[in-house]
């Protein structure tokens, strides 16, 4: 029946890395992220606004770095891993045209309790971090 | 500024601290699926956890979830921001902020810890306050003060779902945000431009027309790179140059991890290479993974277009 895999506390190191994923950023992106986040800040869909305050073009809410950052890491553990926590620190904006690059690693895993730290990085080819953090996911015993 | 007006801003944001931004408010609407497809679908998320009934009937939770992320996401006001908000603790901080002169404002961290996993029906609650005040900070974006607000969540029958902390800097800032309003397309970056002077450009236009050369000097026919203008053996300022075969053997070798600079391909590897001819030359290695790149390693470098402007011998294993 499961045909969706989700790693296992044994089945996961400290020092494994994540697959990269390259996030192209474009107006609608960023758009439709900030609509379906219901992020209505003007500077999410407003070119005008967001030039107002000193960007070339409407940039990436916040809530979206956060869905990204947070499907990145279940992309990796699979369905049946728990969110427990994600710590985002923010860096440069993302505008339509950049590409950002998301990787990560695991930096600490309990077997125990079956948590485990995800360092995750998302950087675009023009200005570099964007979102730095980490998320925090229980993994199951067993599939 | 003078102490005497770091202190009357002082004394009127702490008091800030602690005051309620939104008190508990019920989302207008219960947790569905509607908003979590389109949420979903817009992420490019694809976990079955979230919309597929069939799968999450025999998963552990029997039932589909909402992704974590949208926990703030259904107490959100909605499109009557874009006419203004109403005022709150929050808004009347940034007006004592914009009032001092404190103008610029940056989010610049946010932390959502979930308690509990929530499902279409359940209704989210969002209470807010204001939680700290920094005290005064210089910062790369000019001086200023986070404030952090603290959310808690929690569902219909008053159990804990989740807490976010928000944290804003206000700051003078150091230029007028309107400077770049001007810029209206993104430069893709490229690599940093190869250095043309008048000992080495030639070396530089010959790789334009494909070819990597290696100086030679004409009185004693001893080879030399990188290219300069008066030979290290006999003193001859008279050259020539030879073709390289582009053959070669690393000597020397490092990772470049941070910081990262845009325009440059990662993972990035630099190597000395020793060339056939006998030469020493600086390069990347691709091709393969960093942990494959070894001493004594044999490479053939290949002259590639890296970017719109330059021409680089890349190199590549054997």
């Amino acid at each position: 029946m499961n045909e969706y895999k989700t790693l296992t506390r044994t089945e996961v190191s400290v020092g494994d890395k994540l697959p990269t994923a390259d996030i192209d950023i474009t107006t609608g992106l960023v758009v439709c992220g900030a609509l379906a986040t219901r992020d209505f800040e003007p500077v999410h869909h407003s070119k005008a606004a967001a030039q107002a305050v000193g960007l070339p073009d409407v940039f990436m809410n916040i809530l979206t770095s956060q869905g990204l950052m947070t499907r990145f890491a279940t992309d990796w553990s699979g369905p049946e891993a728990v969110v427990k926590s994600v710590d985002l620190r923010l860096g440069a904006p993302n505008i339509p045209g950049m590409l950002m690059t998301v990787s990560g690693e695991v930096t600490a895993l309990d077997k125990d309790s079956g948590l485990v730290d995800l360092a995750v990085t998302g950087e675009n080819n023009i200005w570099g971090m964007h979102m730095q953090g980490t998320v925090q996911l229980t993994l199951p015993k067993e599939s | 500024m003078t102490t005497d007006e770091q202190k009357a801003i002082e004394s009127e944001i702490y008091a800030f601290i602690g005051q309620e931004v939104y008190p508990p408010t019920p989302a207008a609407d219960d947790i569905n699926e509607a908003m979590i497809r389109q949420w979903a679908e817009i992420m490019g998320d694809n976990n079955p956890a979230y919309l597929d009934k069939d799968w999450t009937a025999n998963s552990f939770r029997g039932k589909t979830i909402s992704p974590p992320a949208m926990m703030y996401v259904w107490g959100q006001e909605g499109f009557q921001v874009t006419k203004g908000r109403a005022p709150n603790a929050m808004s009347n901080l940034v007006s004592v902020f914009d009032k001092h002169g404190y103008t610029g404002v940056l989010g610049t961290n946010v932390k959502q810890e979930y308690f509990k996993e929530v499902s279409p029906g359940d209704n989210v609650t969002i209470e807010m306050i204001i939680d700290n005040i920094s005290e005064r900070k210089t910062t790369g974006r000019g001086t200023g003060y986070f404030f952090e607000t603290l959310s808690t969540f929690t569902d219909q029958r008053g159990e804990k779902i989740g807490t976010q902390r928000f944290k804003v800097l206000k700051f003078i800032p150091q230029e007028q945000p309107s400077a770049a309003a001007t810029e209206d397309k993104l430069d893709v970056p490229t690599r940093i431009a190869s250095p043309r002077g008048h000992d080495n450009k030639w070396w530089w236009e010959a790789c334009d027309d494909g070819k990597v050369l290696i100086q030679r000097c004409k009185s004693c026919q001893t080879l030399r790179h990188p290219p300069r203008p008066m030979c290290g053996e006999c003193q001859s300022m008279e050259w020539d140059s030879i073709e390289s075969t582009l053959d070669g053997e690393i000597l020397s070798h490092t990772e470049i991890h941070h910081p990262k600079i845009p325009g440059y391909q990662y993972p990035l590897v630099c190597a000395v290479i020793k060339l056939a001819e006998g030469t020493n030359f600086v390069a990347n290695i691709i091709g393969c993974s960093p942990s494959e790149v070894h001493i004594g390693m044999k490479v053939k470098g290949v002259l590639e277009q890296v970017d719109e402007k330059t021409m680089l011998p890349q190199f590549y294993p054997a």
